[in-house]
């Protein structure tokens, strides 16, 4: 395409509407038309401009409005559908992994569970078209701001205060008449007034307010731009730390992911409300629902190694600090976070048993078996020992005459010992389990018999580190003000022209409140003794109701 | 007299004072046969008045019950529901005083008074926070959600009027179809409150053993006579109405029942009115329309989203997002009620770039406002009475 030069001599971009220098139409369409397109000052978009190569139609598909709308539209939906079914992390299966949780949705939901799975919809905020959708969006916002903001900038930077008639003629508010000789004068000191920026050449007057809300609708789309960059950023390594870490009461523990820590737990707690808070104002809703939970906390300590201390080692280290973590009050340390997020209550920490003759009932002697780190041998009283050949803490069942354990947590435990005592020097061997004893050797004459138990609470803690957490703040914060600055302020512009006889000819434009911008019309008019204006998109309206109702 | 009580004779002067208003707000529209717009200013400025004594009353509601309880009364159904109702008004007054139009009062009032009624169906008394809860992120983030929520209503309440009016009813036509849908839906409103009302006061419970989508035993008492029955149930009370249909695991029979029950009563309701007016309900408010400036309404409407749509981005993305950060460990979890918050969002989104981009004014526009509305409304009864989530706090 070609460059345009316009009658006065400017020579336009491709694709210019109005000239930039004077503003007369360039088009045949604009030129037929009443009133002139404004909305991007007639500048030239490249995206109506060019369509030849790929480049020319990607770069036109994704700055078209209607494209920006759908893509939205279509984001909206798909949003909606991943809402019909629970998402897989929100689902409980006893043991986490594909095919558990696709048999879930199966049997839960049936025919509808099964296909909703199939499709991937249970896991939809991740799936590749979702996230090929929130790009294409960004990459929809970036080509569309761009397309309509370098243009106008350009333009609006350079406007110029004289403008041709027919630019004058065809806007909106538009007067024409004869007017004192002092006017100019007048009604630059009422715009002032008025806050309105003046800038004069020869016989006119250019006055300018609130350019910058022209800019809010891209300064958002900056804002959003950088919010979607925070996110992608996460995926990078280093950027973003989630881990959980669970910790017993009395337990010291090194913070996964941040090295150098450790977390010691002092007590595990949760309250409950019993009624009676603020004078028993809350008796009847928890009467009604039984239990209101008031408080999960973990009371710590925590460590941090020594300057010289070795790395790994867990003896050196200092104390940084003691907190109670609760819900809503993570700990926080060095951008780290510690959140309260779970618990488990009353695991099983040790265990007590008495060494008994089945037959007399005498006692040989008592032994505690640590469940985390058992000790190996224990001896008693009179010569007698236990020795532990095999522990299985959350016993499952026998595989090939084995026994197994599920998890390595003391949820059931099954011990393997042999007892040795001075009557049965040759040992006895028996399985222990809660409530139950096999013997797998034959009748024993001795038998450990179970005393008591000794627990402790178990807290869920999740360990965070999010470097974006910054930039979706800053994203966050453009955003609102871009919002602000193009919802709440508007851009109103005064042409006025003293031609050699006199006569004055006024035009007015403002991307939107046209009733503000008469309102200040009228008082530099009245100020200045401006001619009379008119409002041709109102009077156009008219005339075609008008029309329409003579046809009727 | 304790805080609590006083705080809930509050809430029932407000809704009396938002009742009588909705007829005054009526008459001023109604009154005004002749086109001159004397008795249309003068009544509307006593409705205007009632409406005030209202949202006052309902304030003081609204922070003796925060009295009473200590946190921010925004924790449940009720309360927000409530709260709801309140902003709904306070977006109203505030473009009343912009624009005096009584019209829009006609139509947002009784709404408001839909939501409240609404609100009082569930469990009302004062209740202490859970943990996730404890925060003043409570306070700062659900009132802001629900101040924005209540402005973006406004914008379907203009649309309804606008509807109403350029709406051809005497022809057959999609439009026409929705236009009566909405009215429908709302004597649906009434039929729940009806239904639960009665079954209130006469005291019906029905209790049942059932076992549930985990393949666990459970137990449930029903409000009302179960018409549909849990999965395998098993009647506890005696001498109560037998289900007629047994539902699977994962849908909640007892909900279904409740309903089904408002869909009866309220159809039952609407059919009667229809019998008595001989005419569609959209026609019989027609004639309150009739001097409706229609660009009026649409700039109504357009500001109304202006305004709530920041707000909405700041309140229920920004401050949700921050405050999930806290309490959750992150900012974003995709549970139900987040998704639909950002559909919200993208919606009004979607809506600017229509009307600013592709020129949607008017009747589009209204039909729009209309729609995220119902949007709104689906967040707040659906996702937390169906999909189940981490806000499910009714």
């Amino acid at each position: 395409m070609e460059k345009k030069q316009c009658q006065c001599g400017h020579v336009n971009p491709p694709g210019t509407i109005l000239c930039e220098s004077c503003g007369r139409s360039l088009t045949e369409k604009e030129q037929n038309s009443k009133l002139v397109d404004m909305r991007y000052e007639g500048t030239a978009r490249r995206s109506q401009t060019y369509n030849k190569s790929i480049i020319d139609k990607v770069w036109n598909f994704f700055s078209s409005v209607k494209v920006g709308i759908g893509i939205i539209v279509a984001l909206l939906v798909a949003a909606a559908v991943g809402t019909i079914l629970p998402q897989e992390q929100y689902v409980q299966v006893p043991v986490r992994n594909e095919a558990t949780i696709k048999a879930y949705y199966s049997d839960v939901y049936g025919e509808v569970g099964r296909i909703y799975h199939y499709l991937g919809f249970h896991d939809l905020y991740s799936s590749f078209w979702f996230i090929i959708l929130v790009g294409m969006l960004a990459i929809s916002l970036i080509i569309a701001s761009l397309d309509r903001f370098v243009p106008l900038y350009r333009s609006l930077k350079n406007q110029r205060v004289l403008r041709h008639e027919s630019f004058m003629n065809k806007q909106r508010i538009y007067g024409k008449g004869q007017a004192p000789e002092d006017v100019l004068e007048k009604a630059e000191t009422k715009l002032k007034e008025l806050k309105y920026n003046v800038t004069l050449d020869k016989n006119g007057l250019l006055a300018e307010k609130g350019r910058f809300s022209r800019w809010g609708p891209y300064v958002n789309h900056i804002g959003l731009i950088i919010f979607l960059f925070g996110v992608m950023l996460r995926m990078m390594p280093g950027f973003y730390v989630d881990e959980t870490l669970w910790i017993r009461e009395g337990e010291t523990r090194a913070i996964p992911e941040a090295p150098g820590y450790a977390l010691e737990s002092k007590k595990f707690q949760l309250e409950t409300y019993t009624g009676e808070e603020k004078d028993g104002a809350f008796s009847e809703a928890v009467d009604r629902v039984g239990s209101v939970v008031k408080n999960y906390q973990t009371d710590i300590v925590l460590y941090k190694k020594a300057e010289d201390g070795l790395p790994g080692e867990m003896e050196n280290m200092e104390e940084v600090k003691e907190y109670p973590i609760r819900v809503n009050q993570p700990l926080k340390f060095d951008g780290f976070a510690v959140y309260q997020m779970d618990y488990k209550q009353n695991e099983l920490k040790a265990m007590n048993f008495a060494l008994t003759n089945k037959e007399s009932g005498d006692s040989l002697g008592e032994l505690t078996i640590d469940l985390i780190n058992p000790e190996k041998f224990y001896e008693l009283e009179n010569g007698a020992t236990v020795e532990l050949k095999g522990y299985y803490p959350d016993f499952s069942g026998f595989e090939n005459g084995e026994p197994q354990t599920a998890t390595p947590l003391p949820n059931n435990p099954g011990f393997l010992v042999e007892m040795t005592t001075p009557e049965t020097p040759k040992g006895e061997t028996s399985f222990i389990l809660i409530r139950n004893t096999i013997e797998p050797f034959g009748e024993n004459q001795f038998k450990l018999e179970f005393q008591s138990a000794e627990t402790r609470n178990v807290s869920g803690l999740t360990v965070r580190k999010d470097k974006t957490l910054p930039i979706l703040g800053l994203g966050g914060l453009i955003f609102m003000i871009g919002v602000a600055q193009g919802m709440y302020f508007n851009h109103r512009r005064f042409w006025i022209q003293q031609k050699a006889n006199g006569e004055i000819v006024l035009a007015g434009h403002t991307n939107k409140n046209w009733f503000a911008l008469k309102k200040d019309l009228d008082q530099v008019s009245e100020f200045a003794s401006l001619p009379a204006y008119s409002d041709q998109q109102e009077d156009i309206e008219m005339r075609m109701k008008k029309e329409g109702e003579e046809a009727l | 007299m304790t805080l609590a009580a006083m705080s809930s004779n509050f809430l029932y002067a407000a809704f009396i004072c938002y009742l009588i208003a909705t007829f005054v707000f009526g008459g001023a529209v109604k009154g005004n046969k002749t086109g001159t717009y004397n008795s249309e200013s003068r009544w509307g400025k006593t409705a205007f008045i009632i409406t005030i004594i209202g949202f006052l009353a309902n304030l003081a509601y609204f922070f003796t019950r925060w009295g009473a309880t200590g946190h921010a009364p925004l924790s449940n159904m009720f309360e927000f529901t409530t709260a709801f109702g309140m902003t709904l008004v306070g977006g109203f007054l505030v473009l009343y005083f912009l624009y005096k139009t009584p019209v829009l009062g006609m139509v947002v009032l009784p709404v408001a008074l839909l939501i409240i009624a609404f609100a009082s169906m569930f469990p009302s008394e004062v209740s202490p926070l859970i943990p996730a809860l404890q925060s003043n992120w409570l306070a700062i983030h659900v009132s802001t959600v629900v101040i924005a929520e209540g402005i973006l209503a406004i914008s379907a309440a203009a649309g309804l009027v606008y509807l109403l009016k350029v709406v051809d009813l005497t022809k057959k036509s999609k439009q026409r179809f929705w236009l009566e849908a909405i009215m429908y839906s709302l004597v649906l409103v009434v039929g729940f409150v009806a239904a639960s009302t009665y079954f209130t006061v006469t005291d019906y419970e029905a209790n049942f053993a059932y076992v549930d989508k985990e393949g666990l035993d459970k137990e449930i008492a029903y409000k009302m006579p179960p018409i549909f029955g849990m999965n395998e149930y098993e009647a506890l009370s005696e001498g109560k109405m037998t289900p007629l249909v047994e539902m699977p695991a994962i849908v909640n029979a007892s909900k279904l029942t409740t309903v089904t029950w408002s869909v009866i009563l309220g159809t039952i309701i609407y059919w009667l009115i229809r019998l008595v007016a001989r005419k569609r309900i959209s026609a019989l408010l027609k004639p309150f329309v009739k001097n409706v400036n229609l660009n009026l309404m649409d700039e109504i409407g357009y500001r109304a989203v202006i305004i709530g749509f920041p707000l909405f981005s700041l309140g229920a993305l920004i401050f949700a997002m921050i405050w999930a950060q806290i309490a959750w460990s992150r900012f974003w979890g995709w549970d139900p009620k987040e998704v639909w918050a950002l559909i919200t969002w993208l919606f009004y989104a979607a809506y600017l770039h229509l009307r600013l981009g592709k020129g949607w004014h008017g009747e589009k526009s209204a039909w729009l406002g209309v729609i995220g509305f119902t949007i709104i409304l689906f967040n707040l009864v659906a996702v937390n009475l169906i999909i189940a989530g981490l806000h499910s706090y009714a």
